[in-house]
């Protein structure tokens, strides 16, 4: 009976390997800086997802701990990175990552 | 019903996911940011991480994806981006394939050692027998209970690092982001 299938980790780490790799396509195709700190989001939740998966397939607490750390480091970045975004686009007009290419403010 | 719960909040995370990465509009991809951290935060119910699950809702689609489109807004970016524009002709194949790549070795090495990680470890295989193991450290807030005595016992040193890591990064980004004053070289001081 097809009810009675219950999702095991394997499931859900090929989730996250899947959203995983669609983060990483999205960093690799996308000009936007905006948008590509998007993509990093969905990366990160893509090893949040594997995080807790083995956290709860190994029955040990430390993947969720390890989660609330990179939840954290993510709000971090994210604050840093939107204002590197501000900063620049005060100086210059265009925002693509294509011109940026030089450190030159 | 676990499997209908991993069906529905997968195609969310799928979606959204794809999403994100075609969508032309920034707004819309923010949008769709949020559909696919809902879908995480219904897996993590699933798991039995409750704590999480609230904070992804409302850390991630409550504080950073509205951070997000508040500096879309405040940039006025948020134009349709013309996708059809491709300084690089080979960029967007490469990066086909080298996800594809990616995401094959990750989930080959996942069907490789998954009977590897069964017989390491005694715990059961699935949702349900975790519960078990939930419910004998006791209550329904067996969770917030077993992550706060981790994070504050064994992570406690890393727990209070990161309020260096928060202080750091609200200094810098208010640092770089308000406006110079009219002496370039004035150092501190206020506006």
């Amino acid at each position: 009976m097809i009810a009675d299938v219950v999702p095991t980790t394997t499931w859900y780490l090929v989730l996250g390997a899947v959203l995983f790799g669609i983060g990483a396509v999205g960093v690799l195709v996308r000009r936007n800086p905006l948008v590509l700190f998007m993509c990093i989001e969905l990366m990160l939740n893509a090893v949040n997802l594997t995080f807790v998966s083995l956290s709860d397939r190994l029955g040990d607490i430390g993947g969720q701990t390890a989660v609330f750390f990179v939840l954290v480091v993510a709000a971090a970045e994210v604050v840093v990175g939107l204002g590197i975004v501000i900063s620049i686009l005060r100086r210059r007009a265009g925002l693509t990552a294509d011109d940026l290419t030089e450190l030159r403010g | 019903m676990t499997l209908v719960v991993f069906v529905l909040a997968s195609i969310m995370v799928l979606g959204g996911g794809v999403g994100v990465v075609i969508m032309r509009n920034p707004v819309h991809a923010a949008l769709s940011l949020v559909l696919t951290l809902f879908g995480v935060a219904v897996h993590f119910v699933a798991m039995e991480a409750h704590f999480l699950a609230a904070v992804q809702v409302i850390v991630y689609a409550g504080a950073i994806v509205v951070l997000f489109l508040f500096v879309l807004m405040l940039l006025g970016v948020d134009k349709v981006e013309n996708l059809r524009i491709e300084p690089l002709a080979v960029q967007r194949p490469l990066a086909a394939v080298m996800g594809m790549a990616l995401v094959g070795l990750i989930v080959a090495a996942v069907i490789d050692t998954r009977d590897a990680v069964l017989t390491g470890v005694g715990g059961g295989i699935d949702v349900a027998a975790n519960t078990a193991l939930a419910e004998e450290v006791g209550g329904h807030d067996a969770n917030i209970r077993q992550l706060s005595d981790n994070l504050f016992s064994q992570y406690v040193f890393a727990f209070e690092l990161t309020s260096v890591l928060l202080v750091v990064a609200v200094a810098a980004t208010v640092l770089m982001t308000r406006k110079l004053p009219d002496r370039p070289d004035d150092g501190g001081g206020g506006e």
